[in-house]
């Protein structure tokens, strides 16, 4: 990728920095637009993965809507979303977590990292 | 109308206003001096020629050192392209064209060369089906029958078959300006813009 457009997707970055990985249970704000109105939405679910560079990046989040699985892909710079707040620091040995699909109840833990 | 030399920088996305993802070609284009106006009277049509870019000294010949220095400009042009002109245009010699020519929601032409693609059968050249890959057929992308027999004994002209694919100048109409950057040379354009990066294309209103 030509420097220069690395450049300009800099100054398309979000200023604040999300600081969130993989096995985060985490809060997604984001703007929805209901006509001419405009609202806030809450995802709140498991961060399962985070893929992509530059203004292509992208994290997925993952939670149990009455009994269904739900997940959803957000723009990692989309001005829409609002902030991503941190709940709960999870403790996972890979980046993506789709063996999280599978699971359910109990067996879909993940346990807490504690930061030193 | 006026038009631009540009040169393709490459691919990213931005978000518009809805907040919606929008792929981007971001292209240098300009400052393009005018080399030379080309009138109905002098040279049988109307068109203003442009450069872009600047060659290394050494290298460009003295006729088109002479022929820059003739419109007042320093430097041999790198690329140089003519623009048709159409009523009511109004260019002077050594007159630099610059994006500001070009507004957001301008829709554009944008010609260049397509890349390269080799040797390349059908399937991929035009777009011929090939034949289905189960059903007891062998694999195959053959282009199947070329033509009537015994009358007329030829292959009419014409005939798509396999052969060289790109490398060929492309334009794209109505392409859509997405965002202009006044102080770095550059347009936005929406989607994919023909050629590879660092390629050269004309943009045109």
């Amino acid at each position: 990728m030509s420097d220069l457009i690395q450049e300009l997707e800099k100054a398309e970055f979000r200023e604040d920095s999300l600081d969130f990985a993989p096995g985060d249970t985490v809060r997604v704000l984001y703007n929805v637009r209901e006509g001419s109105k405009e609202r806030i939405q809450v995802f709140e679910g498991v961060c399962i993965g985070r893929r992509g560079s530059g203004m292509g990046a992208t994290f997925t989040v993952r939670k149990i809507s009455s009994g269904i699985g739900v997940e959803r892909v957000f723009p990692l710079h989309a001005p829409t979303v609002t902030g991503v707040e941190v709940i709960r620091r999870g403790r996972v040995r890979r980046a993506k977590l789709y063996y999280m699909r599978g699971l359910r109840g109990k067996a879909a833990r993940i346990k807490e990292r504690r930061i030193r | 109308m006026a038009g631009l030399i540009g040169k393709k920088i490459g691919m990213t996305r931005i978000f518009n206003e809805d907040g919606a993802a929008v792929s981007v070609t971001v292209v240098e284009a300009g400052p393009c001096p005018v080399l030379q106006i080309k009138s109905a009277e002098t040279d049988g049509y109307a068109a203003v020629q442009l450069g872009f870019g600047a060659q290394k000294d050494k290298r460009a010949s003295k006729a088109e050192k002479g022929h820059a220095a003739k419109a007042g400009v320093e430097v041999a042009p790198r690329i140089v392209r003519e623009f048709k002109l159409s009523e009511g245009d109004e260019y002077e010699l050594g007159q630099a064209i610059t994006v500001e020519v070009f507004e957001i929601g301008d829709s554009v032409k944008v010609t260049g060369t397509s890349k390269g693609k080799g040797f390349q059968g059908v399937v991929k050249r035009y777009g011929f089906a090939g034949r289905p890959a189960s059903h007891g057929h062998p694999m195959s992308r053959v282009p199947g029958s070329i033509g009537p027999g015994t009358d007329p004994s030829r292959v009419i002209k014409g005939k798509k078959l396999p052969g060289r694919m790109g490398g060929a100048r492309v334009s794209l109409p109505n392409a859509k300006v997405v965002r202009v950057d006044l102080e770095r040379n550059l347009l936005f354009i929406k989607g994919g813009v023909p050629g590879s990066r660092n390629s050269y294309v004309m943009i045109q209103k």
